[in-house]
């Protein structure tokens, strides 16, 4: 297959993926606002941290309020991560791979960037954001869906897997290390005393606040939730899975190109930092350079699985 | 005050019904109109969904718009078909010996049957293809020939499509759409099918590959990308060739071969079926600021390691001016009389033709001589009065850049409104493949409807519709 058109389905994928994580982080937001729990405009603000695009942020907008950060990171043409932006994005990847996708996969991206579109037509009001919200976060699955049932398992689908959870392994890591940097300035005071609500706000951020009460039998602290967003591997969005599906899917590159690439040692590198560890550990390390370690290495796996299946020219 | 002229009915004559439309109209009258009207919003949604539409240059609000579809087909009888398909048969047999000969002995300039300036002078005469013959000696692999009717067995050449002539996805998609919209009209009539083009294509351009090539030969697509106004029928034929479709930048020279870069590196092709102008397919020896094409590509197309489809330089058989020759040019090649007619051209490059289209203006069509998609033309009839002086200011500062055509009475067939069925003016552009061993003809082809009453103007970019073609076996 060409270069570009792996290019564009990881990319394509990578978009899909940032467009339901943002819903998730808007709507764990929006519910810290509805319920008072802490001050809302500086929860509205480590959103906009998390999702990677203060420095838009702030030279478009002076203050933190709900809608606001909720209309850049839904709508604004200006902010290259918006919903809006992504599907965009995503859609136009799709176009340029068409001939790399099934009828179902394009048109399940299509009618999502036509519905989406029309949704994010007007800035959305507060009544209509959690069915927005949902709306994103259907999409996506639908799109999700079209996709295991209905492409070739060959190197296409693995590039499409590998841009989700690139992207995925990026988000829960930032999700946790801007929490970490806003709640506890210095490392001496992890795993001493934590404050629940924005544990569950974590929690919500990756949709997980009621699996991890079914999965985790211990108590609703720190190291649990740290653990279980890090390293339990049943976890759908947690690091290790993420490392495991990406090991996974370059391993069959591997196997079908007949050859292995850089960016497989490099998975299979991040991945060992997770297998066999437990939480404990990776406090004593400090999480937070734990977590910029785990951003900056899956930075460079990106650029490596770029280079090593020439998505550029 | 002209008489309003009387049109041509495909479907109804002398208020009875005509023979091909004979079992259509049994049908439709039995049909409830509400139940077609959301047929048709079916139709439209489901190509909004599938993202069957085209770009339409300079409107970045709409920036993707669908080609209205019109469920009435419009209905050829086997033997209207195949006089029609036999005339496309030999203008193209035609244009690929006239490609051949001006680019290498010139016997018809010699003979003085096309005037030299005519092809010395034009911008589409390519000096990089003279003295050279593409593999398989086929110059036009896909033509794309405009037809108009105005009577029962009157049928004229419009245009001939030598370039990359498009529309032939809406061919497809459009049979498909009426295969699930109305699966009984065609237990009931008996329809030619289209479907094969895809695989002839495919068929036809590796017939065309290099000599050279051992193997299948390796074919690709290449686009503009996917803001061109076409890209949809670009990676619609790219998927159901099951090709590869690539730009420029996937492209390069590898050791005297085009190469496109796949996720293991540089893998060899051999023919390359493109959707991008002459101009931009070698910035090395066209438009330099090109960022389409392939630096070098004429090069290795020269030393013959790949075939280009359709071969650049192809558009001097098809220019306008070039047109007014084509029943001299198929008797030269053929030593046949032209099956198909040409519209009667006045070029308005000769003084005195000059004056007669500028005084003749509000009756006359005049076309840029390089335009296409219907942009830069004059409809003299439907023109207000600063129109038409506009018009020929224009035509007096650049005579040769225009000619003039009557305004043809077309042809209408029926389309399917909220009030029932009302006529509108048609063209048809059947699609044919050339390769070393013949031309195939797809029975049918593109037929583009006027949806405003009265327009005689069919193009896409000027807010026309399509039809499915249906050519009926006997």
């Amino acid at each position: 297959m060409l270069g570009k058109t792996a290019g564009g389905l990881y990319w394509m994928f990578r978009g899909l993926e940032r467009a339901e994580n943002t819903a998730r982080l808007i709507e764990a937001g929006f519910r810290m606002a509805l319920t008072r729990s802490s001050d809302p405009d500086s929860e509205w603000k480590s959103v906009i941290v998390t999702s990677a695009v203060q420095m838009t942020y702030e030279a478009r907008h002076d203050v933190y309020d709900s809608a606001r950060v909720t209309d850049f990171l839904l709508r604004d043409p200006e902010n290259p991560s918006s919903v809006l932006s992504v599907i965009k994005t995503s859609r136009d990847n799709a176009r340029l791979v068409r001939t790399a996708l099934t009828t179902e996969v394009w048109s399940a991206v299509n009618e999502t960037w036509m519905i989406l579109a029309d949704l994010l037509k007007e800035p959305v009001k507060e009544t209509d954001l959690p069915a927005v919200l949902d709306t994103i976060r259907r999409q996506s699955a639908v799109v999700r869906g079209a996709l295991h049932g209905t492409m070739l398992r060959k190197d296409t689908f693995d590039f499409c897997r590998l841009g989700t959870f690139i992207e995925r392994a990026d988000s829960t890591a930032r999700i946790i290390d801007v929490k970490y940097h806003a709640l506890l300035p210095s490392p001496s005071f992890v795993g001493s005393r934590m404050d629940n609500v924005q544990w569950e706000t974590i929690l919500r951020s990756v949709s997980a606040h009621r699996s991890f009460r079914w999965a985790v039998e211990g108590d609703y602290n720190a190291p649990n939730i740290a653990s279980f967003l890090i390293l339990d591997r049943r976890m759908p969005r947690s690091l290790a899975f993420c490392a495991a599906q990406i090991v996974d899917n370059l391993a069959y590159l591997a196997e079908d190109y007949g050859e292995e690439s850089d960016s497989l040692r490099i998975a299979r590198s991040l991945q060992a930092r997770l297998k066999g560890r437990d939480i404990a550990s990776i406090f004593e390390e400090g999480l937070h350079d734990f977590l910029s370690l785990a951003l900056s290495e899956t930075a460079r796996l990106g650029f490596q699985i770029e280079h090593d299946y020439r998505f550029n020219a | 005050m002209t008489e309003a002229p009387v049109h041509f009915s495909e479907m109804t004559m002398d208020n009875g019904v005509r023979e091909p439309y004979r079992r259509y109209d049994g049908w439709f009258a039995e049909q409830d109109v509400a139940r077609l009207d959301r047929k048709a919003q079916e139709a439209e949604a489901f190509f909004r969904r599938t993202g069957i539409t085209f770009n339409v240059y300079g409107q970045s609000d709409a920036e993707e718009r669908l080609i209205p579809f019109d469920l009435v087909p419009r209905i050829l009888s086997s033997s209207e078909w195949s006089k029609l398909a036999r005339g496309v048969d030999q203008r193209v047999r035609a244009i690929n010996a006239f490609l051949h000969d001006i680019y290498n002995r010139q016997e018809i300039l010699r003979a003085g049957v096309v005037p030299v300036d005519l092809v010395a002078r034009n911008d589409a005469f390519l000096p990089e293809m003279i003295d050279f013959t593409p593999p398989g000696n086929v110059y036009t692999h896909i033509v794309g020939t405009d037809i108009v009717r105005t009577g029962e067995d009157d049928f004229f050449v419009l245009e001939d499509n030598a370039r990359t002539p498009s529309g032939v996805s809406y061919m497809l998609e459009n049979r498909e759409t009426m295969l699930q919209m109305f699966p009984e009209l065609f237990l009931q009539n008996r329809v030619q099918r289209v479907n094969d083009y895809p695989k002839n294509l495919r068929a036809s351009l590796e017939g065309s590959a290099p000599g050279n090539c051992d193997g299948r030969p390796c074919v690709v697509v290449l686009t503009p990308g996917i803001h061109n106004s076409a890209y949809y029928e670009h990676s619609f034929l790219a998927d159901q060739m099951g090709v590869e479709l690539v730009e420029g930048h996937d492209l390069r020279v590898v050791g005297g071969h085009i190469a496109m870069r796949t996720t293991r590196g540089y893998k060899r092709i051999d023919v390359i079926y493109r959707r991008v102008d002459d101009d931009f397919l070698d910035p090395l020896t066209f438009n330099p600021a090109s960022m389409l094409g392939v630096p070098g590509i004429m090069d290795v197309y020269r030393a013959g390691n790949i075939t280009i489809a359709n071969a650049p330089g192809t558009g001097v058989a098809d220019d306008k001016a070039i047109y007014c020759y084509m029943p001299e040019i198929v008797e030269f090649y053929t030593g046949e009389k032209a099956i198909l007619r040409n519209v009667e051209t006045f070029r308005c490059s000769e003084p005195d033709t000059l004056k007669y289209v500028l005084d003749n203006l509000k009756d006359l069509v005049v076309k840029e001589v390089h335009g296409s998609g219907g942009y830069g033309m004059l409809v003299g009839p439907a023109a207000s009065k600063s129109e038409l002086s506009e018009f020929a200011e224009k035509l007096k500062a650049r005579p040769a850049n225009y000619i003039a055509q009557p305004t043809l009475s077309l042809s209408t067939v029926p389309i399917f409104t909220q009030a029932g069925l009302a006529p509108r003016h048609v063209d048809l552009r059947p699609f044919a493949l050339v390769s070393p061993e013949g031309v195939t003809i797809a029975p049918g082809g593109l037929t583009r409807v006027a949806l405003a009453e009265g327009s005689l103007v069919v193009n896409s970019s000027q807010g026309g519709g399509t039809k499915d073609t249906w050519v009926l076996e006997d």
